[in-house]
């Protein structure tokens, strides 16, 4: 301690240990960049290749509805993928928005303090099941049950079984988002409602909502990515039929999916595996636009 | 309808739903755990797999699955922590920092499978490390990275100002105060934070389909040089772990009992889990005590 009262030892050693704590810092977030770096290259590389080498036309890929990648025929049309991962990731925000904002609202509005010390746990362990223990259930319970909903009409696996496995999913992340931003509304504007005579829906509806809307449909939007990523739950329910859905109950394919099935099964370089890493770009693609989106809407929000 | 059937009827709604949120948990684990825990023994828990026939257990892939975890934590923290501590403590308030937030922002919102693909290119086929316990911790550490960073930083931030400026009015370089006086109050959060983020690791499977395998080679238990092919901590086998294992029973592996399997499994992963929140949330009020009470005795 005595060198630190300015003698040149204690100079230098300050500098040193200074050094020492910018290379560390800076080496791990120079890493993170190189990594981030290298993901979007060699995605995009590898994805780009099936346009660029293999002469797939991506007007073909993006809206081309047939798909039959071996053979002299072969075609590349990965619509009813792109379809399928919209729909059903749509669907899932569908159930899991309404549901997830009504329980933000338990926790902070209805029974603020008692039903946040409930739901708080049961959404963090939400969060922590992982996705193959949700898709596993999907396919003993709710694949079984939606069959028997249709009297047998249908093998239960499809549309509707992705999208509702999913949105239990969800349902977390849009959760908490939806319950950080009714924490943070200011208490004036709940108490200026309420003095004006308004009833607690009446407050939500008119004051807490519209003012809260950007971050709402932040945490929506997220949940929408969430959905549109995630790859293992959703392929063991959704029924993987190479076709754009015609109803909830028939069987399709999500761009996860058709990955994760055909990724080992074909051989590296060739089309049949080029065309799926064109589908991992679009993936990237999708999470880009996704968080350009929150951002705006993060700019958007009044608060 | 009047303003107040009106709220009458939405408050009701609103708790429904609600109720149904806590349902909804209750029936997935009361489901996985009456299913899953009839299958448990301690057989099942230490026993190989099997391919074609009944009676497999997990017994390599929860070994996998822990052994796996620990790599993977080894690789993120300290780069994670590091990533951190910039950002609490070094970046400034300009273009670059902004930038970087957006990097980890991104990096937290790549699909899981995507990291993978990712590992499988660059790591299991360019650096030729294969199907690997090695390639699946990298992918898992990139995939987990963002959630440490963000961890640390939110960690740091909340360490009162005063204890950083009695640093600065004792003297002491930057470094310094972040190692000695930062890191011991930011580290309850930190552990806690930690141990949840090890959870997650713990039940993700996409990202290790295509990095650590689908298959793990006979392994010997009584072998512990990590040098020989077919010892159980060799980074450079291939591993299945307990996740991957529920996904491949599911839809690839021929086994007849495969309902059953996964029931078990799954109830494993799930008590995983549960284990590790409330160790999180236990520890997390054990080390605040100590320093506390510590402070008391001074």
């Amino acid at each position: 301690m005595e060198n630190n009262k300015g003698s040149a030892g204690g100079f230098a050693r300050h500098r040193r240990e200074d050094l020492i704590g910018k290379t560390y810092t800076y080496i791990c977030v120079l890493l993170l960049i190189i990594v981030i770096t290298a993901i979007v290259y060699f995605v995009a590389s590898k994805g780009l290749a099936t346009f660029i080498t293999d002469g797939v036309s991506p007007v073909e890929f993006l809206f081309g509805t047939h798909w039959n990648p071996v053979g002299d025929n072969a075609s590349f049309g990965a619509l009813p993928f792109i379809a399928g991962s919209f729909i059903v990731s749509l669907l899932a925000a569908l159930i899991a928005g309404p549901l997830s904002i009504c329980a933000a609202l338990f926790m902070t509005e209805i029974v603020p303090g008692k039903g946040k010390r409930i739901l708080q746990p049961v959404i963090e362990l939400l969060s922590g099941i992982p996705s193959v223990v949700y898709g596993f259930i999907g396919l003993t319970v709710l694949v079984p049950f939606i069959s028997a909903l249709t009297g047998g009409d249908s093998i239960g696996y499809g549309v509707a079984a992705g999208a509702l496995v999913l949105s239990v999913m969800i349902l977390p992340t849009i959760t908490s988002i939806a319950a950080d931003a009714l924490a943070s509304l200011p208490r004036g504007l709940r108490e200026a409602s309420y003095a004006l005579g308004a009833t607690r829906w009446q407050t939500i509806y008119r004051v807490i909502l519209p003012t809260l809307a950007p971050s709402l449909w932040t945490g929506i939007i997220l949940g929408i990515a969430r959905a549109f990523g995630e790859a293992l739950a959703v392929q063991m329910v959704i029924g993987n039929a190479p076709f754009i859905p015609k109803s909830l109950l028939t069987s399709a394919s999500t761009l996860t999916s058709v990955i994760t099935l055909n990724m080992t099964n074909t051989s590296t370089g060739s089309v049949q595996n080029n065309v799926l890493w064109s589908m991992a770009l679009m993936l990237l693609f999708m999470t880009f636009v996704f968080i350009i989106v929150v951002r705006l809407l993060q700019r958007r929000n009044k608060l | 309808m009047n303003a107040k059937t009106a709220d009458k009827v939405a408050t009701g709604v609103i708790i429904f739903f609600a109720v149904l949120i806590v349902a909804i948990l209750g029936g997935l684990l009361g489901y996985i755990l009456v299913r899953g825990l009839s299958h448990i023994s301690w057989d099942f828990l230490t026993s190989p797999s099997q391919n074609f026939k009944a009676g497999g257990g997990i017994g390599p892939q929860l070994f996998n699955s822990l052994f796996l975890l620990v790599l993977t934590m080894i690789i993120t923290v300290p780069i994670g922590l590091g990533g951190g501590i910039y950002m609490s403590e070094y970046a400034k308030d300009n273009k670059l920092t902004g930038f970087i937030r957006l990097v980890v922002e991104v990096l937290s919102s790549f699909p899981s499978i995507v990291v993978g693909l990712f590992g499988l290119l660059l790591f299991v086929n360019t650096f030729g490390l294969g199907y690997s316990l090695l390639s699946g911790a990298i992918a898992l550490a990139i995939f987990n990275l963002p959630l440490m960073v963000r961890i640390t930083e939110q960690s740091f931030r909340a360490v009162p100002r005063e204890q950083k400026e009695a640093g600065l009015a004792l003297g002491l370089s930057k470094w310094k105060i972040i190692t000695s006086i930062l890191l011991p109050v930011a580290l309850p959060s930190l552990i806690t934070g930690t141990i949840l983020a090890a959870g997650r690791v713990f039940g993700e499977a996409a990202a290790l389909l295509f990095t650590s395998g689908m298959t793990t080679p006979p392994l010997d238990f009584g072998d512990w040089n990590p040098l020989h092919p077919r010892s159980p901590i060799n980074p450079l086998r291939s591993a299945e772990t307990l996740a991957v294992h529920i996904w491949k029973v599911n839809s690839e592996a021929r086994i007849p009992d495969a309902k059953e399997v996964s029931a078990g499994a799954s109830a494993v992963l799930v008590i995983m889990v549960l284990i590790f929140n409330l160790i999180a949330r236990w520890f997390g009020r054990f080390v605040y005590r100590r320093i506390t009470a510590s402070k008391r005795m001074d």
